[in-house]
């Protein structure tokens, strides 16, 4: 570490001695006519030299945000390659999520395909089937939106009972992104589609495949081929050098370094829309085609990750929204577990099928708090309780758990994932 | 540009490209490729190329998924949700295998060996006998048990009419009780920075 990258000794613990531990951030409580060492003693990055402009051609974050990244956990998983991470939302703000902490989730790991090896088929129920290369695909009109990519399985962990410690590990299979692609219309246009065929089937190029069936309704709308996330390429684990964005719609059916698209007349009912991503209800049935992701928030901060370090007074309450189906309208937000809401502030308008802000601002009591925060959607739709969802679907669906989340704010500030009656 | 497409680009696919990467299989049997596999066949290849995660019995190792039993538990409070159990179609298992599997070596079974190890696996769940020979002809009259137990997304009609009304904002409830705590299951990784 060198010496720009820390205040002085004298000043941290002439701070740490005055203020106590739990007031890192807060600063030294002064007497009269004394000053704030950090201020009246000049600092070294105040009088050296930074880094220059040679030294990092393509950056990281700074490393005092060290914690602010993909987590895994590895109970969930036979091994780390068909598996799951997750995106540290209790330290981020605003909507885009930084592609580098964005989670991933692979079922055969995250293959390296150069753009010179990439080919993209259309065949099936088409005038012609064709093969585009990825410079291809760079000659057709563009278009770009911002959508959220959430797992069908966030949350999941959750069904039973209050699991996991933590937003980014409740609700972290999630990602929201600017895209830049070619319409999947257009490709479909393109090999001339027979406009009789109900279906396409989607593939990727990893050794999983993760084939998903897409009805033709839904890929002639807005189903997008994209090569570019938030300004630059895909990261190769997200897709690169192209992925299926399907707004809306469960994550599975993003198809990364996708590689074949099949026009046909029927579903192809593959492993990943029979035995995954289908959901099981109480009685034994399951439901199928569960495509859509219904309306959903999550308090981000204060959450288990995030505590309340400051004490009581002015406080921050912000979280995320989103729905499948639409613009996110209003956020609701209790203190009390629920007895009585307010309507949060949302930092911009909700977008269709992207992540929306929401802030609640707030004098804290420093008595304990539960937390909830309840999305809804254009459509009218209300975010449901875990209690309102398990009376419809039992405790086995697996996927689509878009219920409210409680925290427990405790008297410290600490936090806690709880379920209350 | 020769192409039907308004923008005459990408160019036609070969019949050697679209074989190669076709490979899908649809519930109706449509393309499987000529072969056939019998149990005691799939009963070598599954040990050889299987086993060490899913097991001598396909009943799975450790975490691996199992492949076999479960039969009668999806409405269990832990349903085991195996290819007998649990999957509609033959169709699927064929293709997955023969497309994704050995985890780690895909696309290295022959045709023969998957219908091999399918009706290996078939026999695994009781669904077959011993002297089974599964072909692409005959591969519809294997009776996929859970073929009737799913049901086309009613999310519509079952919830969405629910979860739509004017929520209540105050006075919502008189009592409020902690009933569960992740804290208790402390099965939350540590911090990052602990870890390290």
């Amino acid at each position: 570490m060198s010496e720009t990258d820390k205040p002085s000794r004298r000043a941290f613990l002439k701070g740490a001695a005055v203020a106590g531990t739990g007031a890192a951030f807060g600063g030294p409580v002064l007497a009269a006519g004394e000053g704030d060492p950090l201020i009246t003693e000049v600092q070294p990055w105040a009088s050296g030299l930074g880094a220059g402009v040679d030294a990092t051609p393509y950056g990281l974050p700074i490393q005092f945000e060290s914690d602010v990244v993909r987590r895994n956990v590895p109970w969930l998983t036979a091994d780390p390659i068909s598996s799951i991470n997750f995106t540290p939302i209790h330290a981020l703000d605003g909507t885009i999520t930084p592609q580098g902490a964005a989670f991933e989730r692979h079922h055969s790991g995250a293959i390296e395909l150069r753009k010179e090896d990439y080919r993209l088929m259309v065949n099936g129920m088409v005038g012609t089937p064709l093969v585009f290369t990825y410079a291809d695909l760079e000659r057709f009109p563009r278009e770009s939106h911002v959508y959220f990519c959430e797992c069908a399985a966030n949350t999941g962990m959750e069904w039973a009972g209050a699991q996991l410690n933590g937003a980014q590990f409740t609700h972290g299979m999630i990602h929201n992104m600017e895209y830049v692609g070619v319409p999947l219309r257009t490709l479909l246009e393109e090999a001339g589609y027979d406009t009789n065929a109900k279906w396409v089937y989607v593939e990727g190029a990893d050794a999983s495949s993760n084939g998903r069936s897409i009805p033709m309704d839904k890929a002639l709308d807005d189903v997008l081929v994209a090569f570019k996330a938030n300004g630059e390429a895909l990261r190769m684990e997200h897709g690169y050098p192209v992925r299926l964005v399907v707004p809306g719609w469960e994550g599975n059916m993003w198809v990364k370094w996708l590689r074949r698209i099949e026009v046909t007349d029927a579903p192809m009912e593959s492993r990943e829309e029979t035995s995954k991503y289908t959901d099981t209800l109480a009685d034994g049935t399951s439901r199928k085609w569960t495509w859509v992701m219904d309306a959903k928030s999550v308090v981000t901060s204060p959450s288990p990750q995030s505590p309340i370090a400051h004490g009581p007074g002015p406080l921050v309450i912000t979280g995320l929204a989103w729905s499948g189906r639409g613009a996110i309208t209003r956020v609701d937000v209790t203190t009390d577990g629920g007895k009585t809401w307010q309507a949060a502030r949302l930092a911009a308008p909700g977008a269709s099928k992207a992540l929306t802000r929401f802030y609640l601002d707030t004098d804290w009591d420093g008595q304990e708090m539960l937390l909830q925060s309840r999305a809804m959607d254009e459509t009218g739709y209300v975010q449901p309780t875990k209690a309102q969802l398990r009376a419809v679907r039992g405790e086995n669906s697996v996927y689509h758990n878009n219920c409210i989340q409680t925290w427990w704010i405790k008297p410290n500030g600490e936090a806690e994932n709880v379920e209350i009656s | 540009s020769a192409l039907a497409g308004p923008f005459g680009l990408g160019r036609p696919a070969t019949e050697a490209e679209i074989e190669a990467w076709d490979v899908s299989v649809h519930p109706d049997g449509s393309g499987l490729p000529e072969g056939s596999g019998d149990v005691m066949t799939g009963e070598e290849v599954f040990s050889e190329r299987c086993a060490v995660c899913h097991g001598e019995f396909a009943e799975g190792v450790g975490n691996w998924p199992k492949l076999a039993g479960g039969d009668g538990t999806l409405a269990d409070k832990d349903p085991v949700k195996t290819v007998g159990s649990y999957w509609p179609y033959l169709s699927t298992t064929w293709d997955y295998v023969h497309r994704s599997m050995p985890f780690g070596a895909a696309q290295t079974l022959t045709p023969d060996e998957v219908y091999a190890i399918v009706a290996y696996i078939l026999y695994s769940n009781d669904l077959v006998d011993d002297d089974f020979v599964l072909t692409r002809d005959d591969f519809l009259s294997v009776e996929m048990p859970n073929a009737g137990g799913f049901i086309v997304d009613d999310r519509d009609a079952m919830e969405v009419p629910m979860f739509t009304y004017e929520p209540c904002m105050t006075d919502c409830k008189p009592e409020v009780e902690i009933t569960m705590r992740a804290a208790v299951l402390d099965v939350t990784p540590e911090d990052a920075a602990e870890e390290a």
